[in-house]
């Protein structure tokens, strides 16, 4: 699903630069969910950036469902982020002047899907997420965490080949938490690939896989067994 | 290609907005308004300079003669230069390319009487051509026409007022006038914008007037309008060349200042003209002036919506929005607020010149209206500068990188 080998990246601030990603080497499968974690500047945010397409690396290679992700124009990465990629974010990143549908809607609007068609598969994922009778609701409207479920709804839209979260539960409570995590774990098991960034300790044991980044490398890789999250829905 | 959820999007986004919409709108709608006024009273202006000069056609050339002041070819000082039927005949088929119209005239004091009325007028004995270069507007009748000349026919054309002073409230058309003892049928009545002095004008057929006032075919003045579409020194050629020509019909001396006199408008119309392209050209830089600092307070207002609005670009880029549909929501959301915001702001600036009319009109401003093509360009240039206006924000948007963006709380 996911191939990275010996991924470089640094930044320069000002005259000096800084070496954020030192060789990394990554491979993910499909139906795997990986939780990333470090301390604030071991390089995780850049690493799911750039898996994201959302950066580019300096050096390395990074293949997605066997496509080999390197010198994309903008356009070429805004087609490939729409076709491969789910985003998910702390701060969930709706529009808020949208309703909850047509937030949904909206990568299906940039895949050039009909208004009919993509209001119908917007209120299918609505309906997955549990919050088809807030379809009209505005962001503002909505709770923290079904701001972040509309968000995953999002996500899904586009039919991603993988979920890539940034702090999906950082702005959230615990006990919504445990409720957002219970629905990826949830989405993992129909079969989607997730990877997620986090730096709290019971998120990442929620994951099947944990990673863990110290100053731009890999310190430690390995298996764990889950732990379920508790859902309150 | 036309793109309905294109729209759809601009137009939640513009909805979604309207604080900021409705402000950016705002700059434009005063920036078009002052620039609608401006031209309008330009306009006014230019209507009071073009009306001052209306009595006689503006291209017209009067001849008239005086007696010799120089002695030529063996010819005496002090000669009587008179013109005749022959001189005007002369002078429209020398210069037949050159003339539209051309009148001859004979000047004569009268007094009118009608039942018990009486008063002085200046009668002129005219060909039809005359009215043409006097501008003359028939109201009721109809002008001296080739038959009266023909046929010499007792008939007269009066002014309004000459109408009003001798008729009262009664039609003159088809009374008879009694002028200097001789009874003419009123035909016709003009008016003109000249002044009152000429509607207190009486024309006759110039063909009556020769044989009844001496019996001979003397002219006192000849009147012309030079070819419409001759340019100003074009013009002034003419006028030039035709006095020269004249003086050597009439044997007189190249630098005699009296004997021919030609007086052509188109030396005064080119002064005029000249103060009215410098005020055109006073009027643009300013309007423009104008303009451009519209289009720079909208451009400003995009560069803040995009800042405004790095988040949202941001989303939509992490959702798979290409460079070029960032531009397209930008620039056409641009391009309508421009537009609308612009035309209000015509519509309001025409509203106030047509409030205001009366009242300029005692600051030498005629009719200061925006004319149809004004309009039109206007819509135009708004277009445009909306454009302009939108382009380097949109272009800015659409370089934002997700990231940047998103990290941007």
């Amino acid at each position: 699903m996911l191939e990275i080998n010996q991924l470089q990246k640094s930044y320069a601030i000002g005259d000096s630069s800084l070496h954020v990603l030192k060789g990394i080497d990554l491979s993910v499968l499909k139906g795997e969910m990986v939780a990333i974690m470090g301390s604030s500047g071991s390089g995780k945010s850049t690493l799911l950036n750039i898996i994201g397409m959302l950066d580019e690396a300096d050096s390395g290679d990074y293949v997605l469902d066997s496509v080999p992700i390197k010198n994309l124009t903008e356009k070429k990465a805004a087609i490939y982020r729409n076709k491969f990629l789910g985003f998910i974010f702390q701060s969930f990143n709706l529009i808020n002047y949208k309703n909850a549908l047509e937030n949904v809607a909206l990568p299906l609007y940039y895949q050039g899907l009909k208004r009919k068609e993509r209001q119908e598969k917007a209120r299918f994922y609505l309906q997955k997420v549990g919050l088809l009778d807030w379809q009209t609701h505005l962001p503002s409207e909505l709770s923290g965490g079904q701001k972040q479920r509309v968000a995953i709804a999002r996500a899904l839209a586009s039919n991603p080949k993988l979920l890539l979260a940034d702090e999906p539960t950082g702005a959230l409570d615990t006990t919504t938490s445990s409720d957002i995590m219970a629905f990826l774990q949830q989405l993992n098991e129909e079969g989607i690939t997730i990877l997620i960034v986090t730096h709290e300790e019971d998120i990442a044991a929620m994951c099947k896989r944990i990673i863990r980044l110290r100053d731009g490398v890999i310190m430690e890789d390995k298996k764990v067994t889950q732990v379920r999250a508790e859902s309150h829905v | 290609m036309f793109d309905i959820d294109l729209w759809r999007e601009i137009f939640q986004s513009i909805n979604k907005n309207r604080t900021r919409s409705l402000l950016s709108g705002f700059t434009v709608t005063f920036a078009i308004l002052l620039f609608t006024i401006l031209f309008g009273l330009a306009n006014g202006l230019n209507n009071t300079f073009s009306e001052a000069f209306v009595d006689e056609a503006s291209n017209a050339v009067f001849i008239r003669t005086g007696k010799t002041t120089k002695a030529h070819k063996g010819l005496q000082a002090g000669r009587r230069i008179q013109l005749k039927n022959q001189d005007f005949n002369f002078i429209r088929e020398e210069f037949d390319a050159e003339t539209e119209y051309i009148a001859s005239k004979v000047f004569k004091n009268i007094t009118a009487s009608y039942k018990n009325k009486k008063n002085n007028y200046s009668l002129i004995a005219v060909n039809p051509d005359n009215q043409y270069v006097e501008k003359s507007k028939v109201n009721s009748g109809r002008y001296v026409n080739q038959l009266d000349l023909e046929n010499k026919t007792k008939v007269v054309v009066i002014g309004k007022l000459v109408e009003e002073e001798m008729f009262s409230r009664e039609s003159a058309l088809g009374k008879n006038i009694n002028l200097s003892g001789i009874s003419y049928k009123v035909v016709g009545v003009f008016s003109d914008d000249g002044g009152d002095d000429e509607e207190r004008i009486i024309y006759m057929p110039l063909s009556t007037a020769q044989q009844i006032y001496g019996n001979n075919d003397y002219l006192d003045q000849i009147n012309l309008t030079y070819n419409p579409k001759f340019d100003y020194n074009q013009a002034i050629d003419f006028g030039l060349d035709l006095e020269k020509k004249l003086k050597s019909r009439f044997n007189i001396a190249p630098n005699d200042q009296r004997a021919v006199r030609v007086f052509n408008r188109a030396m005064q119309n080119k002064g005029i003209n000249q103060m009215t392209s410098v005020l055109g050209i006073l009027i643009l830089v300013i309007g423009m002036g104008t303009l451009i600092a519209g289009i720079v307070g909208i451009s400003n207002i995009m560069i803040f919506i995009v800042k405004e609005r790095t988040k949202e670009i941001g989303i939509r880029k992490a959702l798979g929005a290409s460079p070029k549909s960032i531009i397209s929501i930008i620039l056409i959301e641009s391009i309508l607020i421009t537009t609308i915001a612009g035309y209000i702001g015509l519509l309001l600036g025409a509203g106030i010149l047509e409030w205001a009319n009366t009242v300029l009109k005692t600051y030498f401003i005629t009719n200061p209206s925006v004319s149809k093509t004004l309009v039109i360009s206007a819509t135009l240039i708004l277009i445009g500068a909306g454009t302009l206006a939108g382009y380097l924000p949109a272009k800015k948007a659409s370089k934002i990188k997700p990231i940047v963006a998103l990290r941007d709380d």
